[in-house]
């Protein structure tokens, strides 16, 4: 029988098959941060359970925390939250990652750096962007407080088996799109709800010609596509990736062997069968931005602002909704937008990877003087790498602000966050109203889109900008 | 988890596709460390004006929907993140029941609720359920013309009744497995805790249990 990917990674981790049809599914890895889990840890208090596996369960704090002055939380509530979490992984006797580890980050950016990320396991997070792990051919997927107590005091979840939807790129992506530009035309042309009920696995050409970093960047946005996980097929880029600089978690010695025997069954068989499946060519694709408030209302960077009755996808409703709230009128064209504030960040992208083609492309220049730049590495390894590199260097001449790991403008869960009416070139994962600040507005965009934004003082088409142009040179 | 069987109460609408969990329970809300005190803060967005006061154009506003329990709105509810904090916060404003439309649109069919979101409902005791366009289109329609409308809704017979003078029914559908954790109210963990012996033998074969410190 030919299996699919995720039919195999599945297939490994059924524990029980019950009456119902559901099945209980074993969870190898388990990532914990501050704001899904109080209520979680809080419910194994109350009914006297206890943590099954301590050693599974691996926990930073991101969402919340400042990312520049470390040494108190203001917000008093968010310092209670903190404060929980590290009293939780105290008596539970879980790994934390504290604000002043040199492991701190977005738990996203941290498990694949510590090797907690590893191919052909299961690992759930109460956070969506869990997805961002199937990179590795990890199933992983998002999950709410109730789950996040059920796999701490399990180890498993109660699941129904999702469908599977193959997403083929083929082709090769052109100079000036990104893996940010893949993921974004896909949820444009499936929707934010296209992938419902779904695990996607990518592949082709394009996915294979893509970074690890790459890979994270589209599987991280599975669930803007409406699906729960995304998967990656491990091959040499993985094993690379994986078996590089200090990554504590990865196997060692003979368990390495196996893991590595392991990972290469893995891929999908030829000829398995898929529930659903599109083909896109990647070198169709050009630089993405946003205009509205969902992520599938996106188009081009030479197109311009949709007239509300023709965009795919959306009720006339839906889009006049979306450009009052945005402040954009039809017509508009992408590139005579302006944003305030260049958000460069989140688990989406903010690796090393992406800090570097950034600060290739500004370095010796000047960041527009009506913007603000904020850069925020997605992990404490991410900064210390970068700053070994110069990169913040690059940045501060620039005139952007350096900070500390987190979430930050993300979510803007901490100080970080828009003011009512003000714009963003975020190359974060969410457009929705209110996200990065009540009243913000948010374009979402690649690294290098961000960073023409950044130096022209509004959105720009870089494959014909200057310094693309020399940089792809 | 209290058990879901029938519940009668008030409908209101809210004409909105999309509502992303962000809309439903903005971030600020998500520090508390409880599981209670998110009702006052569902929708706060589009709930409040800027001095705190009630916005007079948000639908729940509406004097007429003033105590609802069943909310009725569009395609895709729920999407975005995975916060629990957005179920709570619906059912903590007095929602039992929402109910929306899996949308045919451009050739798509975009579904009712968002995976994560119809996910949570259920561990909480939040029956969500998926109808066809056009009955939803028609619950509107009723809301808009004859105020104050109730419905009961039969999760065992699968049915909504809307309480108009000439009663309308629908039938929906709904995962059986669902339906039996809605009707009993049943607790995962506790089910779960049943197999542990399945767990146990589980792990002394998992081949990919590969030890998580080398």
């Amino acid at each position: 029988m030919k299996k699919t990917l995720f039919e195999k990674i599945w297939n490994q981790h059924v524990v029980k098959t019950l009456d119902d049809g559901t099945v209980i599914l074993y969870i190898d890895r388990h990532l914990v941060h501050e704001v899904t889990s109080p209520q979680a840890f809080e419910g194994l208090r109350l009914t006297g359970r206890t943590l099954r596996h301590p050693e599974l369960t691996f926990s930073t704090m991101d969402h919340n925390v400042p990312t520049d002055d470390r040494s108190e939380i203001k917000d008093p509530i968010s310092r209670a939250q903190v404060e929980a979490l590290r009293k939780n992984c105290k008596d539970f006797g879980v790994t934390l990652y504290d604000l002043d580890s040199e492991h701190q980050g977005i738990v996203h950016i941290i498990g694949p750096e510590l090797g907690i990320t590893l191919p052909g396991l299961t690992m759930v997070c109460g956070d969506s962007h869990t997805s961002t792990h199937g990179a590795f051919g990890t199933l992983a997927f998002g999950i709410g407080t109730s789950e996040v107590e059920h796999v701490l005091a399990t180890q498993t979840l109660r699941q129904s088996r999702p469908k599977t939807f193959k997403v083929e790129f083929t082709g090769s992506l052109k100079p000036g799109a990104t893996a940010k530009d893949m993921i974004l035309k896909l949820i444009g042309k499936i929707g934010t709800a296209g992938g419902t009920g779904y695990v996607i696995e990518y592949c082709g050409s394009a996915i294979r010609a893509l970074s690890m970093e790459g890979r994270m960047t589209i599987c991280n946005m599975s669930i803007e596509g409406g699906a729960r996980a995304g998967l990656i097929a491990p091959d040499d880029t993985t094993l690379n990736y994986v078996l590089s600089g200090d990554k504590p978690f990865r196997p060692k010695g003979e368990a390495l062997d196996r893991s590595i025997a392991y990972w290469k069954s893995l891929p999908t068989d030829e000829g398995a069968e898929f529930d659903r499946e599109i083909t896109l060519d990647a070198s169709d694709i050009a630089p993405q931005v946003t205009w509205g408030t969902s992520p599938g209302m996106v188009t081009d960077v030479s197109g311009t602002v949709p007239d509300p009755s023709t965009v795919p996808g959306y009720s006339r409703r839906d889009v006049e909704q979306a450009l009052e709230y945005m402040g954009l009128t039809p017509g508009t064209k992408i590139t005579d937008i302006r944003p305030d504030t260049i958000f460069i960040g989140s688990c989406t992208n903010a690796r090393l990877e992406d800090l570097r083609t950034i600060s290739r492309l500004i370095k010796g220049r000047k960041k527009a003087d009506s913007l603000r730049v904020i850069v925020v590495p997605g992990s404490m390894q991410v900064r210390r790498q970068a700053e070994a590199e110069g990169i913040d260097e690059i940045f501060k001449s620039f005139g952007a602000e350096w900070r500390m790991a987190g979430c930050s403008m993300c979510l803007g869960m901490n100080p970080d966050q828009l003011t009512p009416g003000e714009r963003s070139a975020s190359t974060s994962n969410r457009n929705f109203e209110g996200r990065q600040g009540k009243g913000g507005r948010t374009h979402l965009v690649s690294p290098e889109m961000a960073a023409a934004a950044a130096v022209e003082g509004h959105f720009v088409d870089i494959r014909e900008w200057e310094p693309y142009q020399q940089m792809a040179r | 988890m209290e058990p879901f069987t029938n519940h009668r109460g008030l409908i209101a609408t809210l004409d909105r596709a999309n509502v992303d969990t962000d809309a439903i329970i903005p971030k600020q809300f998500l520090k508390s460390i409880k599981r209670t005190g998110f009702g006052e803060s569902l929708f706060f967005d589009w709930r409040y004006q800027q001095d705190g006061s009630p916005n007079p154009e948000f639908e729940l506003n509406l004097p007429e929907f003033s105590g609802a329990s069943i909310l009725v709105t569009k395609n895709n509810f729920g999407c975005g993140s995975s916060r629990e904090h957005a179920v709570w916060a619906v059912m903590q404003y007095g929602f039992r029941v929402i109910l929306a439309p899996r949308k045919e649109l451009d050739g798509s069919s975009i579904p009712a609720f968002a995976d994560i979101f119809r996910n949570n409902s259920v561990k909480n005791g939040l029956l969500t359920i998926e109808l066809g366009e056009a009955e939803v289109n028609a619950i509107f329609d009723a809301v808009a013309r004859f105020k104050n409308v109730e419905a009961t809704i039969d999760l065992d017979e699968q049915r909504v009744v809307l309480h108009l003078d000439e009663e309308e029914a629908f039938h929906f559908e709904i995962d059986p497995v669902v339906k039996k954790h809605l009707l009993h109210g049943l607790d995962d963990i506790a089910l779960t805790l049943e197999h542990i012996d399945a767990i146990d033998a589980f792990e002394q074969n998992h081949n990919v249990q590969i030890p998580a410190r080398g």
